[in-house]
């Protein structure tokens, strides 16, 4: 269970997040949506302690893990129960993509023998379907759905209980996008992940989420299972699911 | 008057600043040198990618520098009938001087420029947030294997850029100047003293420190996009040189004067 309650977040004269609550229970699948510059990325980076929120505070099954309140081993803890897929992939470059899969299980207390994070590498490479023989090329080698799918593996290679999804589909074409959103779908399902995806695309949003929560202005403006989302009279939601020029959301931002 | 001052104390304030953030890292750096995880692998590379791959730059600058200095020192020498210094002062300005100061300063512009695009890419690409979610301290990872490699490869650089400064010396000492090759090198060894070239090596440590905290420190505090990566490169090379020679001047005092 993730609760958010009453955070804030301002970059300069900007406030990005003002007073955002929300709670997603394990095991489920929420997709955050709203335009683009409404601070989704700043929200799940302060989940994540990326970002210090400036006000509020964020739980974690019961436990406070706002990043100023813990401790680096705290936090090792924390960060270790969580897998994130970034928007451009955020492969190292320097590394293969086995050594990109495996990163985590390299190192650390609990890190595997070369062999065996290779092979396990291999596998969840195998389960974003990828061939064997991409493990040795560098990220630069392979095209953009190819680099999302790696970003994929990397993301659950640890079997992580919780995995945040950055804009997932963004810059795919339609095919390459329902194939991954139906792989994030699969994996969350199949692990028993508590899932969190922000995005501005409607189909990843049917095809992923069980709730559904809009972010604009700052605050969380209408959340909601996500069967109920087309049946909402909010002209916010409304707006943004059909795509809408005219309405209450300023189409200059 | 309001405006002028403001004009005047803004960038001071700005400076101070800048120093204070710099001294910040530098502390965090240091801090997490010698605490586990260590990264070996990334040690060798980073001590492969300054160091080996610096040889070609040090030697070249080193060889041109101990030429031009032994024609300087026999034509300046011919003034007052001194043109046998030559082989001693070419020896001493490179090994106390020029090797570290120069060395540096080519290091600077070959490695500080490397580190700060390569890191300030990976801050702009989300590779250091994706860092911090593997549960890899970004700092530990990147900056302390480029921070010990440079300052334990500079020295070597130094060594290798005196002793092939101290050859073009020679060279150009024996074939356009009339010097007696044995002469030139037992006048070079006899005046020449073990401090002068280990001030020199200390010299060629800190100058490898710097340049590889700026690199570090730039990349990491890259702004947005193309531009901010080749504002942080920009920024690295600058603040490095300089860096140099401000802390070749303390050290010379410190070194030598008293």
């Amino acid at each position: 269970m993730i609760e958010l309650s009453g955070v804030h977040k301002r970059f300069g004269d900007n406030p990005v997040l003002q007073g955002v609550n929300l709670s997603i229970a394990s095991g489920t699948s929420m997709v955050i949506i709203g335009g683009s510059g409404t601070g989704k990325s700043v929200l799940l980076k302060c989940i994540l302690g990326l970002i210090r929120p400036d006000r509020g505070t964020i739980m974690l099954d019961g436990r406070d893990v706002t990043a100023q309140s813990m401790s680096g081993r705290d936090r090792d803890a924390f960060l270790a129960r969580f897998g994130m897929l970034f928007q451009g992939g955020a492969l190292f470059d320097s590394l293969k993509v086995w050594e990109n899969v495996a990163f985590r299980l390299l190192r650390g207390e609990a890190a595997l023998p070369k062999a065996e994070a290779r092979a396990l590498a291999i596998e969840k490479l195998r389960r974003v379907g990828l061939k064997p023989e991409v493990a040795d090329l560098f990220p630069a080698e392979l095209s953009g759905g190819m680099q999302k799918r790696v970003g994929l593996a990397r993301a659950i290679a640890a079997s992580p209980d919780i995995i945040f999804f950055d804009e997932p589909t963004t810059g795919l074409d339609p095919i390459m996008a329902g194939v991954i959103n139906d792989l994030i779908r699969e994996i969350v399902v199949e692990m028993g992940a508590t899932a969190m995806t922000i995005t501005h695309d409607m189909s990843s949003v049917r095809a992923i989420a069980d709730t559904v929560a809009m972010l604009h202005g700052g605050v969380i403006r209408w959340t909601g299972p996500v069967s109920e989302m087309d049946e909402t009279t909010d002209p916010y939601v409304q707006q943004f699911i059909h795509g809408r020029a005219e309405g209450p959301i300023e189409s200059v931002r | 008057m309001t405006a002028v001052l403001g004009a005047l104390g803004r960038p001071v304030l700005m400076a101070i600043a800048a120093l204070g953030r710099v001294a910040l890292f530098a502390g965090a750096v240091l801090g997490h040198i010698l605490r586990p995880p260590f990264y070996l692998r990334e040690l060798g590379t980073a001590i492969l990618q300054i160091g080996w791959y610096s040889l070609p730059v040090v030697g070249l600058t080193a060889i041109f520098t101990g030429g031009a200095l032994a024609l300087q020192i026999y034509a300046g020498g011919a003034r007052f009938n001194a043109e046998s210094v030559v082989p001693s002062i070419v020896a001493i300005g490179m090994t106390r001087e020029l090797g570290p100061v120069l060395g540096g300063l080519m290091v600077a512009a070959r490695v500080a420029s490397s580190i700060a695009a390569e890191i300030g890419t990976m801050k702009v690409t989300e590779q250091i947030d994706a860092l911090v979610t593997l549960s890899t301290n970004p700092l530990k990872y990147l900056a302390v294997p480029r921070v010990i490699a440079a300052t334990l490869s500079m020295p070597v650089l130094v060594a290798v850029g005196d002793a092939i400064g101290i050859m073009g010396g020679w060279l150009v000492g024996t074939t356009r100047l009339d010097f007696n090759s044995a002469a030139y090198l037992k006048n070079t060894t006899d005046f020449l003293e073990v401090w002068d070239v280990g001030s020199g090596l200390v010299k060629g440590a800190v100058f490898g420190f710097i340049v590889a905290l700026m690199g570090c420190y730039h990349g990491m505090n890259s702004a947005r996009g193309a531009q901010g990566v080749g504002r942080a490169t920009k920024s690295a090379v600058v603040s490095a040189s300089v860096l140099i020679l401000a802390a070749n001047y303390v050290l010379t005092e410190v070194f030598f004067t008293t």
